[in-house]
């Protein structure tokens, strides 16, 4: 990685120092569980209705994308408002492609990868400032964005454009073919914050949450650090936004650039627990039950989402996740370090091991 | 000449953001609050007036005399409750419940009002401009609200630095321990602090109110223009803040006058190009952050 000089982990090996793991038990089998959960999923279209299917892809883009929210305010401490820019560039890149002659599937990662560079030059503007003037910072880019997409004829301007390169499929296979790329794509997208948070970047980020001050004179390369991040998140929002297109066929700058998919990420991260990686999967699950249900009446599961989210937001921070982990120490994803049991390691004769050490909090 | 009636338009309609954007300023120099449900409160407050107007039987130009005060109130009540509730944990927090209070703001008021533009109609008050040449036409209403917006800002400077609550208040937002010391209640200042902010922005989203229609979507650009305000002009100036207003006013109606559908987007880049060259904006105060 080229996040620099991280604090090291302290490791077991120097006399009876108390073990560290990555768990606080042991959780090899959960991997097995996650592959069965996948391998069941990829199966769904033959086994769900049609509206389920849809349902699930709907689940998986939100599910992307606050993952993504997840790992930027959750973990780097950046608050944006802005992730729709990604998301609305990510439906246009794919729509461009598929104008081109390209087929809309193989655009998506191209989609991410695009959002992934366009994310470099707006992270020099925004993180110029800091806080709730870079969420708002954020929000400005994304509605210049928008702005800028609506200006150009050729993309539809201001009414949007049909995406086309889809039409030689059988309604059947379309479905099963976006259905499988939502699925694609959201394993990459959890798997990849995963992976990124056992990094030695992960150790930064929690230093840095941890102790601001504290990481950069350990010598954590803070900025980078951050721009990894915001570059990642980009690179998921900017995923999804193409899973967007290619699953409604239709792109419009006022849908794919709407200020609503920040507010979703945010409060499914908020309600399913902020900075923990299962939450944001807990809260989709929320999101979309509550959706459902309140299917016919309007805009109301927005309000009662967003008031349900500032209500945890204030008085259960952890959210549902981490509130009822708190106590049993349960991670699907192990990414802290627990200190915990007492090995031996060491030079023969040395003393004999100590008592085991009481489990102490993890460091996520 | 229609590009130096572009410009004087542009000015107008500073007067409108600077005063949009006072409240935002405020918030954020006492507290460290990013609010970013303020857009929201000044298309409540137009929506307030559309409701208390045929109940009261104010003339829809006294509307804010009505309002204004009820603003304050809720503004000092919400703070005491769910905003100190949030800054009590850290300012992420109550990030995070601003922005959620500004949707189930935005779609509460979709539910009750429907998405269709409303407006203040003050009649032919509003037609009233004084023309110097035929092609230059300055509008009475505007050329008030710059005048408001002149005496809010000069109101709050004074305030703030004259009298007792003032000095309290930036007390406050020096170090809000040091003062609880000296046994300020900083809690009842911040109340205090917000209930002027609501004031502010209430009386900003009558005027605008008056001057175009609103919607329950029209929160988010309220927002953003009163942000793009207060970081041209420069974070902490109050006379900065006016600046940035006309300064945003002027290029938006510049951009208009290439393609009106360049207006908001000529702002966004003036905006993101004062980031780029001069972060601290045109008047900011060089800070350590």
């Amino acid at each position: 990685m080229t996040t620099g000089a991280a604090p090291v982990p302290p490791t077991a090996e120097a006399g009876s120092l108390p073990g560290v793991t990555r768990s606080a038990r042991p959780t090899a089998w959960l991997g097995g569980l996650g592959v069965g959960v996948v391998v069941l999923l990829a199966f769904m279209p033959s086994i769900v209705s049609q509206a389920d299917t849809s349902i699930l892809l709907n689940f998986f883009i939100l599910l992307t994308m606050s993952s993504m929210w997840n790992l930027l305010a959750g973990y780097a401490g950046m608050v944006s408002i802005g992730q729709q820019a990604f998301v609305g560039l990510g439906a246009y890149t794919v729509l461009v492609l598929a104008d081109g002659g390209f087929s809309p599937v193989a655009a998506i990662p191209i989609a991410a990868l695009v959002c992934a560079a366009l994310s470099v030059p707006i992270s020099l503007l925004v993180f110029r400032l800091r806080g709730g003037y870079f969420a708002i910072a954020t929000w400005v880019v994304a509605d210049a964005a928008s702005l800028v997409i609506s200006s150009i004829g050729s993309l539809g301007g201001g009414t949007g454009k049909p995406v086309p390169g889809m039409s030689g499929l059988s309604p059947k296979s379309f479905e099963q073919v976006t259905y499988w790329a939502a699925l694609a794509v959201v394993v990459v997208a959890v798997g990849m914050t995963y992976a990124l948070l056992r990094s030695r970047l992960g150790l930064v980020l929690a230093a840095v949450r941890d102790n601001e001050v504290g990481a950069r004179s350990a010598g954590a390369r803070v900025v980078t650090a951050r721009r990894i991040v915001y570059l990642v998140a980009a690179l998921g929002c900017g995923a999804a936004g193409a899973l967007l297109a290619v699953s409604q066929l239709n792109v419009q700058p006022a849908s794919v650039f709407n200020v609503q998919w920040s507010a979703e990420m945010i409060f499914v991260t908020m309600i399913g627990g902020i900075g923990t990686i299962e939450g944001p999967i807990l809260g989709s699950v929320v999101f979309f039950l509550l959706q459902q249900n309140l299917a016919h009446e309007g805009a109301w599961y927005l309000i009662i989402f967003g008031a349900l989210a500032v209500v945890i937001a204030i008085w259960a921070p952890r959210g549902l996740w981490g509130t009822a982990t708190a106590k049993l120490r349960v991670q699907l994803f192990p990414v802290g370090y627990h200190v915990g049991r007492t090995r031996r390691r060491g030079r023969p004769g040395s003393a004999p091991p100590a008592p085991p050490a009481p489990p102490v909090a993890s460091t996520a | 000449m229609s590009w130096l009636n572009a410009i004087i338009q542009g000015i107008l309609t500073g007067g409108f953001y600077a005063l949009f954007a006072c409240g935002l300023s405020l918030l954020f120099g006492v507290m460290g609050i990013i609010n970013l449900a303020h857009g929201d409160l000044a298309v409540i407050a137009g929506y307030v007036a559309v409701l208390l107007i045929p109940e009261t039987h104010v003339p829809v130009v006294w509307s804010f005399v009505v309002v204004v005060p009820i603003f304050a109130v809720g503004g000092y009540i919400l703070q005491r409750t769910l905003l100190q509730a949030s800054l009590d944990r850290d300012p992420f927090t109550t990030l995070l419940v601003t922005f959620g209070l500004s949707v189930v703001a935005e779609n509460a008021l979709l539910e009750a009002f429907s998405s269709n533009g409303q407006s203040l109609n003050i009649g032919s008050l509003i037609a009233y401009s004084f023309n110097p040449t035929t092609s230059i036409s300055l509008s009475y209403f505007s050329l008030t609200v710059l005048g408001v917006a002149v005496v809010v800002l000069g109101a709050l400077q004074l305030f703030l630095s004259r009298t007792g609550t003032g000095r309290l208040i930036r007390a406050v937002a020096d170090d809000k321990e040091a003062a609880q010391l000296v046994g300020v209640n900083y809690r009842h200042i911040f109340g205090i602090a917000a209930a002027i902010a609501f004031a502010t922005v209430a009386l900003a989203g009558i005027a605008s109110g008056m001057y175009t229609e609103f919607a329950p979507t029209s929160g988010p650009a309220n927002l953003l223009f009163a942000f793009e305000s207060v970081v041209i002009g420069g974070i902490g100036s109050l006379w900065g803040t006016l600046v940035g207003g006309i300064v945003l006013g002027v290029a938006q109606q510049i951009g208009a006058q290439i393609n009106p559908a360049y207006q908001v987007l000529a702002g966004h880049i003036v905006f993101l190009a004062v980031l780029a060259v001069r972060p601290r904006g045109l008047f900011g105060l060089r800070t350590s952050s």
